[in-house]
């Protein structure tokens, strides 16, 4: 039971903490609670499915369909959230305008919500897959077994959503004026790590091979197996031993947004400057 | 015959890195659970899972998350590994499916 409840507990709360995070990321935007839903519905069904063609996924590409799969939508995702953060800068200073006028509603943020349902639906799928197939196996055993482990699932899921709630309610209590910078931060390093995720995905279905060899390992300091190390690699991206084309995944990705935010941040003020 | 080309894969396995790796995994165990390759050279496990349920083999040193269904086989490709230990285990049975890579 505590098998089943760790296994849970682990992949619930690498797609809860991303969840949170959009949630934050998109406060007063009418219609995100319907997004985020539609992200996580679509996610479960999409998981479910590559849970039952598991198979035959894995048998595309001369044995490398799992990671080829892996990889698409990790890339999708960190597409998915540049776009959002690009978008954020580009229109941050109308939907602070919005934000003190008219009812708290924030009518330009609508825009991304698409972006980010389906952000949370990657995330959901990825850890969602392994659940299901995780449980499925103890649900075709069956016996008294099969209780104890559901049981454990079951709580292993709430206390993922518990810790994932207290990433959301965290956020909130930054100010208004703060949590934008705060959470297109997180999302930076969210889709850098995903970056750097993909880039591992596509070393191990052999389509990358250079610059493999480890460049440094902070094992000692922080296990990438344990809690502690799960949180960061879902939330910064931490690795162990990184190799060398995955820091250049991180950094480049990282560079990139920051890059594009201030472009479009840029040209967004101009007119504005002029006016004035 | 299958029995006598798998003892002689489980043979030939530790000298020839160059060789894809078998290994099988049956009643959540990993047989052979040590598994040497050679040092700063890629190289390939192919597992079988002869379970009925699916497992993921799972090492974080490794850098490698691959499910493999029940009844199944997975290419697991090992990049060129430094001298060293790296274990590994399937994750959905970890209680006993445990195993480690030797670079030597």
């Amino acid at each position: 039971m505590i098998a089943a409840l760790l296994i849970v507990f682990r992949e619930v709360i690498e797609a809860g903490l991303i969840v949170g995070i959009v949630l934050a990321a998109t406060t007063r935007v009418p219609g995100r609670g319907r997004a985020v839903a539609t992200g996580v519905g679509a996610g479960i069904a999409g998981a479910c499915l590559v849970a039952a063609f598991a198979g035959e996924l894995a048998g595309l590409f001369q044995g490398s369909g799992q990671e080829f799969f892996n990889a698409a939508i990790l890339l999708l995702a960190v597409a998915m959230l540049t776009w959002h953060n690009v978008w954020m800068a580009s229109h941050g200073r109308q939907m602070a305008r919005e934000l003190k006028a008219a009812g708290h509603q924030v009518r330009t943020g609508e825009r991304t919500l698409a972006a980010l349902s389906i952000v949370v639906g990657v995330a959901v799928l990825r850890e969602g897959s392994e659940v299901v197939l995780f449980l499925y196996g103890i649900a075709a055993q069956g016996g008294t077994s099969a209780a104890a482990m559901v049981t454990g699932g079951g709580l292993g899921l709430a206390l993922g959503a518990v810790i994932s709630a207290l990433m959301y309610f965290g956020l909130l209590t930054i100010p208004a004026g703060k949590l934008f910078q705060v959470t297109s931060g997180l999302i930076t390093l969210l889709a850098a790590g995903m970056a750097a995720q993909a880039v591992i995905f596509l070393q191990n279905g052999g389509w990358l091979e250079f610059f493999t060899s480890t460049v440094w390992n902070t094992g000692w300091l922080i296990k990438e197996d344990s809690i502690t190390g799960r949180l960061l690699h879902t939330l910064i991206g931490y690795s162990e031993a990184p190799n060398g084309a995955q820091l250049i995944a991180y950094g480049a990705t990282v560079v990139l947004i920051l890059a594009l935010m201030r472009l479009v941040n840029a040209s967004a003020s101009v007119p504005k400057a002029s006016r004035a | 015959m299958k029995r006598l080309l798998l003892a002689f894969s489980m043979i030939a396995t530790p000298a020839l890195a160059d060789e894809p790796i078998v290994v099988h995994l049956k009643n959540h165990k990993f047989s052979p659970s040590v598994i040497k390759v050679k040092a700063n050279k890629p190289s390939m496990i192919i597992l079988y899972n002869d379970d009925d349920s699916a497992d993921e083999f799972d090492s974080s040193s490794l850098k490698i998350e691959r499910v493999v269904p029940g009844h199944n086989k997975g290419n697991i490709r090992l990049r060129a590994l430094a001298p060293g230990k790296y274990p590994f285990m399937g994750e959905f049975h970890a209680a006993t499916a445990q195993g480690v890579v030797i670079a030597e």
